[in-house]
């Protein structure tokens, strides 16, 4: 796996740090009881719901394991995965699952 | 049982974010193990976690480091993914907005999913509790979760190294991700934009510098805010009929 720069991750973590500590301190820090705009609160609602299975669902149908090819056997996994978190409301069931369900997969190929 | 006082606070807020360890390790030592595979050494990854100090968005930044992708695309995709910290931030103002700078400035860092959710069921839950013993209770949630999270990545992180890449874990971030969506899916607006955003991802990944993910995460953010709305009017309709 291609390393990364340490100028490029070090710009990350200090770029993450102030940033997500300027989002949560935003509001308590500086708007005292001022109200946000229920059309801003509407959207920031689903900003993660959004960008992470933006990220994910190419790296399911593309995986890198089979440097891009399509695989049923990651599909399933991904699926796998996806369904028990879903379910059980459990990230740490979902996470099992996959992991199980990968496995054997690769197993029985 | 009612809080009487705030050091009793602090230790109620303490015990309920227990089961929380539970979580918070496993996933804290997947980001250290996933780290290491990706060339981190130890101390960089306690430090990520230790100043970033969130889940999602520190796997979000370490898969697109790995993707190569441009560092303004990982700041933004990272921090979009942490945008919801500011609703926590404005939600728990009328509850920790008199509390001196100094604290309020600390209560900021610990903006996490599981202190701003035991906080909010509990300040709503008992009104009567003073501001000081609000501050303790959510400073409690953080006591035990939030050195595991930055231990468990150290530990992760140590561990990672002796791993042979053979095992080719690089299918694990995936899966890591996946698991955090399922319980993120919590009503029909929530499953509109997560639907929507990768139905634009997958064609928007032919876009340069990984700006699919940009454009995509913002369509499935419209597509949930929409959703919200529409359910709200259908709602009012429905009680009107009746």
């Amino acid at each position: 796996m291609s390393s990364i720069p340490a100028p490029l991750l070090w710009t990350v973590i200090l770029g993450l740090a102030v940033g997500s500590y300027a989002l949560r301190f935003a509001f308590i820090g500086f708007m005292g009881g001022k109200p946000i705009a229920p059309w801003l609160m509407r959207h920031l609602r689903y900003t993660a719901v959004a960008i992470i299975p933006a990220l994910v669902a190419p790296l399911v149908v593309w995986p890198a394991p089979t440097d891009g090819s399509p695989s049923l056997m990651h599909f399933a996994a991904a699926a796998a995965t996806l369904a028990a978190g879903y379910l059980t409301r459990n990230v740490l069931c979902g996470l099992g699952a996959g992991g199980v369900s990968l496995l054997l997969l690769y197993l029985a190929a | 049982m009612a809080i009487t006082t705030t050091k009793s606070a602090f230790w109620k807020g303490f015990r309920d974010s227990a089961p929380f360890i539970f979580m918070a390790s496993p996933f804290g030592f997947l980001f250290g193990v996933l780290a290491a595979e990706a060339g981190l050494i130890v101390p960089e990854a306690f430090a990520f976690s230790l100043a970033v100090f969130a889940g999602a968005a520190q796997f979000t930044a370490l898969q697109l480091m790995q993707e190569n992708a441009p560092l303004i695309i990982i700041l933004i995709s990272a921090l979009a993914v942490n945008l919801r910290m500011a609703m926590y931030s404005a939600s728990l103002t009328p509850y920790l907005g008199d509390a001196p700078m100094w604290q309020r400035a600390l209560a900021a860092y610990f903006m996490v999913d599981q202190s701003y959710a035991l906080s909010i069921v509990k300040f709503e839950a008992e009104p009567e509790m003073t501001a000081p013993q609000r501050m303790a209770y959510f400073f409690g949630t953080n006591g035990i979760v939030a050195p595991a999270w930055v231990i468990a990545t150290a530990i992760g992180a140590l561990v990672g190294t002796r791993i042979p890449d053979s095992w080719g874990v690089d299918f694990v971030l995936p899966l890591a991700f996946l698991a955090m969506i399922g319980p993120m899916l919590r009503t029909p607006a929530h499953i509109a934009a997560c639907f929507v955003a990768v139905a634009t991802a997958l064609p928007a990944a032919a876009l340069p510098y990984n700006l699919g993910l940009i454009v995509a995460g913002i369509a499935g953010m419209i597509a949930g805010a929409q959703a919200e709305l529409w359910l709200e009017r259908q709602k009012t309709k429905m009680e009107a009929a009746q």
